[in-house]
């Protein structure tokens, strides 16, 4: 639709293919296309995560908690299936979506009934979250041979062609594309985002809005979570530690505008791919870590820099209508 | 081209602003302006919104810069590089929303940026505190330099902007519609001030978009138009029909539409509403095609009644009847749903949606007619966007284009399109032309008869009285939160409100409530 292609992620989707191009001007095999697909599988999480991260944002909030609702709703899984090796695996993903949407609810109702900002609840329970895992594994770790094959081999089945870890990426992005685009609630979050009083008076209720985006967030999380836990076949406490903040990257690359209100799922999915590429790029081209996140950072602060400006643009216009209307 | 000296001033301009030019991209904001202020003078600067008010006062203390013109203070050009540069000329400003620090006390907000210093560079705070308390006695303010400001009413908060103004020692005011969130009383005081700025020698700059205050205060006139300058001279010398001639290059006589009043049943009936500290017993009805004013003093309750109306505050008791059904209005959707649209007085509120393009704007609330089994059916959604923005004369280049990409009156038909989509029954407007021009105020009024003849009922809170007058069919006056007056026909005169809503008492006209 209109706001599916337009120039900020023509713009990200460029820079992409430069990457690309440059990392095979090295390397050609890194854009085979069995290699490609590794690296959007790898990538799957973080687009998965993003989106539910993009929701937030967009109505002027921010979820620090998903990378510990991850590892808790991970553990928590885990643990299940030590207990109970013979539950079928989509009754483990519903459980992992469920525990993940409680947590994300736990978040909703603190921005929404208390007024508490984002910020301060969603840092409060993502260090809550992993004293939980702490607390529920007694800082053990669950090990592969501890898990069943059913749970670890799961998202690595190929379905036509692709794990089923990728095709979990897909139907996330099409899904979200449709909420988006297509449903009341999808509006409601841009337009939350992009002037809630004016919003209030349309009849919509900010502050579930913002409760139901956070529910988003943390159900989505939870699916990570199983997800992540399976294909690495070990849980503890600190997996993914300081994940969130690529997330909030892969957003923020993406042209989600931290104020809220702009943004697009095309531009979450290319921010989270982008940093995907960078990550199982450089290593090929032997690259240092060390570049690694210097990329990854000096592309937050480009992609931050070019939103300002374009935003800064706008700015002026409305300066001048500002003196019309004075 | 040059401008003829204005008539014979018997004493220089403390500030003389010539041929003064200022581009934005695409726009000429000031075109060759000038404009002169006079000590122990009050100058209003008049004109038309997009006259190019803003960016001269922008101009004068240093946040734009010119692009031609010079600028003299007692005949010497000076050239302002920084608002800091301006400050030391001597030239404060004192906003529409006044630009203060809520958290800092009343001393230290006068102060701030040049507060008296004892050794080593420290603040000494009790000599502030004793210069800050010189300054409110000699203007008479009633708070202490202790107090903190966010305990200040907008009222007092001027003041204090006053006073600040005063400790630079400023010799020129700028006042942007000080006025605009005044009470009558309140009002009152800012004259006696601006009196005693003058006699104090101070060049004020007024703006405002009142002319009773204009020849109220005002010594001196420069009116622009469309960023030029149209002419300027006494206040003595010319009469309110004459400036608004200048201002608007047209004459303006009938101000109000003639409308042919068609009114029908009653639409809503409001019964006992009560709120533990804004209001109480507010009774009313509403008919099909009316327009309703409701006029109060700032702080009367009427905005607070229409939020609670509206589903936005609760009140503890009340109940309100839509065509002779009792509805609850628990939430501004559940208001929506009943036919009761808001369209409030701020005007960031109001606001369209910007991120979001315009047929998405307009059917915001609107989602339940265009969506099927949950899902928007996009083309149901720009039939509907389409019908209104034809309607409202919308011009766009497409409909899916940003909101934000559109002129301010073309965003504020977005936002009416958005309302009217609903199809409502009630539409409440709360002070819809408030700030704003002459011209746009007719085509409010222009608007306002239009949809109460097309059946539509209409309650307007406004604060101005011409506007009350010549709009309403009913009055309601309010004060301290009860219903003061409900007048109707010969009983509506500048009079009769007035002394409803202040409570004078003595020979009632109209039923008192």
């Amino acid at each position: 639709m209109m706001r599916f292609i337009p120039v900020r992620e023509t713009i990200l989707g460029s820079a992409i293919l430069v990457l690309l191009l440059l990392v095979a001007s090295r390397f050609a095999g890194f854009v085979a296309p069995s290699n490609l697909a590794n690296v959007f599988n790898d990538t799957a999480p973080l687009i998965i995560l993003a989106l539910g991260q993009m929701v937030v944002i967009l109505t002027r909030c921010i979820d620090l908690s998903v990378a510990a609702n991850l590892a808790l709703t991970g553990m928590a899984v885990a643990m299940i299936n030590v207990a109970m090796p013979g539950l079928p695996i989509p009754v483990i993903i519903a459980i992992a979506i469920f525990l993940g949407a409680v947590m994300g609810t736990i978040n909703g109702i603190l921005v929404w009934k208390l007024a508490i900002p984002p910020i301060v609840v969603t840092l409060g329970t993502m260090t809550i979250f992993r004293g939980i895992i702490f607390l529920i594994s007694d800082g053990k770790w669950v090990n592969s041979h501890e898990m069943s094959p059913a749970f670890t081999d799961f998202p690595r089945m190929v379905l036509l062609g692709l794990p089923v870890l990728s095709w979990a990426a897909i139907i996330t992005i099409i899904l979200f594309g449709i909420m988006m685009a297509r449903t009341g609630f999808g509006r409601s979050i841009f337009a939350v985002g992009g002037n809630p009083h004016a919003a209030v008076y349309t009849g919509i209720d900010v502050g579930k809005t913002q409760f139901w985006a956070f529910v988003v967030s943390g159900a989505l999380a939870g699916l990570t979570g199983y997800l992540w836990v399976s294909r690495f076949a070990v849980a503890y406490v600190d997996i993914a530690g300081g994940f969130e903040l690529e997330v909030v990257a892969a957003c923020v690359i993406g042209g989600i505008s931290i104020a809220g209100g702009i943004g697009s799922v095309g531009g979450a999915v290319l921010g989270a791919i982008f940093l995907g590429v960078v990550k199982n790029a450089l290593p090929v081209v032997n690259i240092s870590p060390f570049w690694q996140l210097a990329i990854s950072g000096s592309a937050i602060l480009i992609a931050v820099a070019f939103n300002a400006r374009a935003g800064r643009n706008k700015g002026r216009i409305i300066l001048k209508e500002a003196e019309g209307a004075q | 081209m040059t401008h003829p000296a204005p008539t014979s001033p018997d004493v220089t301009p403390v500030v003389s602003m010539d041929m003064i030019t200022k581009t934005f991209p695409g726009v000429k904001a000031l075109d060759e302006v000038k404009l002169d202020l006079y000590p122990g003078q009050v100058t209003a600067l008049v004109g038309e919104n997009g006259a190019g008010k803003s960016t001269t006062v922008k101009i004068l203390t240093g946040i734009y810069k010119t692009d031609g013109g010079t600028i003299r203070i007692d005949g010497q050009p000076v050239s302002f590089t920084t608002p800091n540069d301006a400050a030391n000329a001597g030239i404060t400003a004192i906003h529409q929303e006044t630009v203060l620090f809520d958290e800092l006390s009343v001393a230290e907000n006068i102060y701030i940026g040049h507060a008296p210093k004892m050794r080593f560079g420290l603040i000494d705070k009790a000599e502030m505190h004793r210069a800050a308390s010189e300054l409110l006695t000699e203007i008479g303010a009633p708070f202490s330099s202790h107090t903190q400001l966010r305990d200040l009413g907008i009222a007092n908060k001027h003041l204090v902007a006053i006073a600040r103004a005063l400790s630079v020692d400023a010799r020129v005011v700028i006042m942007d519609e000080p006025t605009a969130a005044l009470s009558h009383k309140e009002i009152e005081e800012l004259y006696e001030l601006v009196e005693t700025l003058k006699s104090q020698g101070k060049a004020i700059l007024f703006i405002s978009h009142k002319f009773d205050e204009i020849f109220r205060i005002a010594d001196r006139y420069t009116v622009f138009r469309d960023g030029a300058f149209v002419g300027d001279g006494l206040i003595a010398d010319i009469d309110e029909d004459e400036l608004v001639k200048l201002m608007v290059g047209r004459s303006v006589d009938q101000i109000f539409p003639d409308r042919a009043k068609d009114i029908g049943a009653e639409v809503l009936k409001v019964v006992g509403y009560e709120h533990p500290t804004e209001f109480a017993n507010i009774n009313f009805t509403l008919n099909k095609g009316e327009i309703l004013g409701f006029y109060g003093l700032v702080g009367a309750g009427r905005s607070e009644f229409m939020q609670a109306l509206f589903g936005i505050t609760k009140p503890s008791k009340g109940v309100c009847r839509i065509n002779g059904d009792i509805k609850v209005v628990r939430s501004p959707a559940d208001a929506v749903s009943n036919g009761i649209v808001y369209v409030p007085e701020d005007r960031g509120k109001q606001g369209a949606v910007i991120g979001l393009p315009i047929f998405q704007n307009i059917t915001l609330p609107s989602l339940g007619r265009t969506s099927r089994r949950g899902f928007l059916k996009l083309a149901e959604e720009f039939k509907l966007a389409r019908e209104y923005s034809e309607r409202l004369d919308l011009r766009a280049a497409s409909l899916d284009q940003d909101v934000g990409n559109l002129s301010g009156g073309n965003q504020q038909k977005v936002v009416i399109a958005k309302w009217l989509a609903t199809q409502p029954q009630v539409i409440i407007l709360d002070e819809p032309t408030k700030g704003i021009d002459i011209g746009s105020k007719a085509a409010v009024h222009e608007f306002m008869a239009e949809l109460a003849a097309q059946g539509l009922s209409v309650i307007m809170v406004s604060s101005e009285i011409p506007e009350v007058i010549g709009m309403s069919d009913r009055v309601i006056v309010m004060r301290d939160g009860r219903i003061a007056a409900e007048l109707s026909g010969d009983e509506i005169t500048p009079e009769t409100l007035v002394r409803h809503a202040a409570g004078i008492t003595s020979s009632a006209e109209g039923k008192v409530a």
